[in-house]
C-alpha cells in the first residue's frame, strides 16, 4: 500500500549554514491493514516521515508511492491526501469549526462529497469513535482525549484506507491516551485500517504488528515489537526505552532469574513460568 | 477550562431556529430599516407586538432576550438624556437655570428610547436562533453574487468561522499566560492606566508567538484534510429556500407595510 525507496528530505536554512539532512535514504513498505508504530528521539525524523505520508512534504530524493500514486506529482496530491489521512499532536490545533459535527464534516465538504452522503459519513464517523452523542457540542467543552477523538472522526469521514498519527496523546492525560489508544486499536483490528502510528509511548508502541525505529534521519531498526524490546540495551542507546514490564524482566534477568526477554504486557508477566514459580 | 458560550446562541427546536440564515439576515436588516422610518407610536406599537409574535415563536426565554438590554442601558440613558435636555422645543414644562425641559423633548426621548430598545431586542432574536457557523455560512451565501467583482466571500466565511472557533482557546490561553507572568511576580492591577497598558505588553508578546504557531499548524492540518479554498466545495447543510423562507419573507414585508401605514397616521 504504501512504498518508499531512498526517501531524502531536507530542511532549507536560512542563513549560510548547510541545509539539515531530516530524511537520509529511508525504505519504508506498509501492507494494507497493519498497525505500524515509528519510533525515535526528538529530531530523528519521524515527524518529517509522517507528512510524507500524505504529501505535506515531498522528498528531495528518491520516491514514494501512496497506492501506486507518486507523491511528487501535483495531480496525484488531493487523492493521496483522501487515502491517507493524518492526526497531529496537538488536538486544539486541527479543530476547524465550532461545532463537532461540522469539523467532522470539513474533510468530506472539502472532497466535493454530496450533502446527504456526508450526513451518512458524518453520524458513522463519530459512532466509529464513540462521540455520537457529542455531535452539537462546541469543540472547547470537550476534554482533550475527546477532541482528538473528534480529529480521528474527521478523517474517518474522508473514507481514507490508512491513518498515520503523529504523537496524538504526548499532549493527554493517562485517561485520555487509554481513549485514543483503544479507538485506533479497534479500527484497526475491525475495520481493517492501516495505522501508522508516532509515539514516544513504548507502551503503545508495543500494540502495533511491526515498529520503525528512526535514529538521524535513518530507519535502525524495522521488527515485531517482541524483537525491537529484547534490544533494551540498543534501545537505550537511541535515546528510547522499552515499556515498564519488559525492563522489569530485563532486570530480574540480570539478577539471575530466568524471566523470558520479551515480555511485553503485564499479564504475559505475570504467566511468566519464572514468576508463577516465585509466587 | 473555561465555559465560554461564543455568541450567545440558544439552540432548541423552533420554526425560527431552522429558517434558513439567508432569510433571518435578511429579514433583521429588514426590520431595522423599517424601524428608522417609524415616527408614530402606533408605529412601535405594531413593532412590539411583531416582535412579541416572533419571540413566542422562536421559543426563546424573554429573560434572556431582556438580558441583551442590560448592555445598552448606558447607551439609552445617555441618548435619551441628550435628547431630553437639548431638543428645541416651543412647549417648556420645566425651566430651572439651564435646563429646559419640552415637550419635544420628551417626546424626542421617548421616540429615541423605543426605538433603541426594540432595534436591541429585535437583532438579539438573530444571534440566538442562529448559530455563528450558520451565520457565516449564510453571510457567505449573500456574498456569493458579488464574487464577480473580487468580493472573496469564501474567505471572509471561513475566516470568521476560524476566529469564532479560537477565541475561547486564546482567552483561556491568555489566562494561562496571566497565570504564568503573575506567578513571576508580574503585577497587573494596581497603577495608573499608562502603567498597566504597559503591563499587558509581557502577555501579548508571548500570545502573539503562540497564536502565529497555531495558524501554522491549522493551516497544516487544514490541507491534510484536503483544503483548497472553496473550489469543487460542498456543505453538508445545504442551505434551501422552502415555503417556510418564502413566509417568513412576505411576514417581512406585511410588517414593513403596515408601519409605512402607521406612518399616515
Amino acid at each position: 500500500m504504501i512504498l518508499g525507496e531512498k526517501l531524502t528530505f531536507e530542511y532549507a536554512a536560512y542563513d549560510e549554514t548547510p541545509p539539515v539532512l531530516t530524511l537520509k535514504g529511508v525504505d519504508i513498505t506498509v501492507k494494507a491493514g497493519e498497525f505500524i508504530a515509528i519510533l525515535g528521539h526528538n529530531g530523528s525524523g519521524k515527524s518529517t516521515l509522517a507528512k510524507h505520508l500524505n504529501a505535506l512534504l515531498v522528498p528531495a530524493e528518491g520516491t514514494l508511492w501512496i497506492k501506486g500514486a507518486d507523491t511528487k506529482d501535483a495531480e496525484n496530491t488531493w487523492r493521496i491526501r483522501q487515502t491517507v489521512g493524518m492526526v497531529f499532536q496537538n488536538p486544539d490545533n486541527q479543530i476547524i469549526a465550532t461545532i463537532v459535527e461540522e469539523d467532522v464534516a470539513f474533510g468530506p465538504e472539502n472532497l466535493g462529497v454530496k450533502p446527504t452522503e456526508i450526513r451518512k459519513r458524518v453520524d458513522e464517523s463519530l459512532a466509529a469513535v464513540g462521540m455520537s452523542e457529542h455531535s452539537l457540542a462546541p469543540p472547547h467543552h470537550l476534554s482533550g482525549g475527546q477532541k482528538q477523538r473528534v480529529a480521528i472522526a474527521g478523517v474517518l469521514a474522508m473514507h481514507p484506507e490508512c491513518i498515520v498519527l503523529d504523537e496524538p496523546t504526548a499532549m493527554l492525560d493517562p485517561s485520555g491516551r487509554r481513549e485514543v489508544m483503544e479507538t485506533i486499536t479497534k479500527l484497526n483490528r475491525e475495520s481493517g485500517m492501516t495505522v501508522i502510528l508516532i509515539t514516544h509511548f513504548m507502551e503503545e508502541a508495543a500494540q502495533a504488528d511491526r515498529i520503525l525505529v528512526m535514529d538521524d534521519g535513518v530507519l535502525v531498526m524495522n521488527d515485531i515489537p517482541r524483537n525491537i524490546f529484547r534490544q533494551a540495551e540498543a534501545m537505550q542507546k537511541l535515546g528510547l526505552g522499552v515499556p515498564g514490564v519488559t525492563e522489569l524482566a530485563h532486570e530480574l534477568r540480570r539478577r539471575g532469574l530466568d524471566v523470558a526477554d520479551d515480555v511485553l504486557t503485564i499479564e504475559e508477566f505475570m504467566s511468566d513460568k519464572a514468576i508463577k514459580s516465585l509466587l | 477550562m473555561t465555559k465560554i458560550t461564543i455568541g450567545q446562541h440558544y439552540p432548541t427546536d423552533s420554526i425560527i431556529h431552522h429558517l434558513d440564515a439567508r432569510v433571518k439576515l435578511i429579514g433583521t436588516i429588514m426590520y431595522i430599516v423599517f424601524l428608522l422610518f417609524v415616527n408614530h407610536y402606533a408605529g412601535y406599537g405594531v413593532a412590539a407586538l411583531f416582535l412579541t409574535g416572533i419571540i413566542a415563536l422562536s421559543k426563546i426565554p424573554p429573560r434572556l432576550i431582556f438580558r441583551g438590554l442590560r448592555m445598552i442601558v448606558f447607551i439609552l440613558i445617555f441618548a435619551a438624556g441628550i435628547n431630553l435636555f437639548f431638543t428645541a422645543g416651543e412647549t417648556v414644562l420645566f425651566h430651572f437655570a439651564f435646563i429646559r425641559i419640552t415637550l419635544e423633548g420628551i417626546m424626542m426621548a421617548s421616540h429615541m428610547a423605543m426605538r433603541l430598545i426594540l432595534l436591541v431586542m429585535g437583532s438579539s432574536i438573530l444571534t440566538l436562533t442562529t448559530s455563528p457557523i450558520q451565520l457565516t455560512d449564510g453571510i457567505e451565501s449573500l456574498l456569493n453574487p458579488l464574487k464577480p467583482i473580487k468580493v472573496p466571500a469564501h474567505d471572509i466565511a471561513m475566516l470568521m468561522t476560524i476566529a469564532l472557533r479560537y477565541i475561547p482557546a486564546l482567552a483561556e490561553e491568555m489566562e494561562k499566560i496571566m497565570k504564568a507572568q503573575k506567578a513571576r511576580g508580574a503585577d497587573f492591577d494596581t497603577g495608573g492606566l499608562i502603567k498597566r497598558i504597559r503591563s499587558m505588553l509581557p502577555i501579548l508578546v508571548p500570545l502573539f508567538v503562540s497564536a502565529f504557531k497555531r495558524a501554522d499548524e491549522l493551516a497544516t492540518a487544514m490541507e491534510a484534510r484536503c483544503y483548497r479554498g472553496d473550489i469543487n466545495r460542498t456543505k453538508m447543510k445545504a442551505m434551501k429556500m422552502t415555503r417556510t423562507e418564502f413566509i417568513g419573507m412576505g411576514v417581512m414585508i406585511c410588517f414593513g407595510g403596515l408601519i409605512f401605514l402607521t406612518r399616515l397616521l
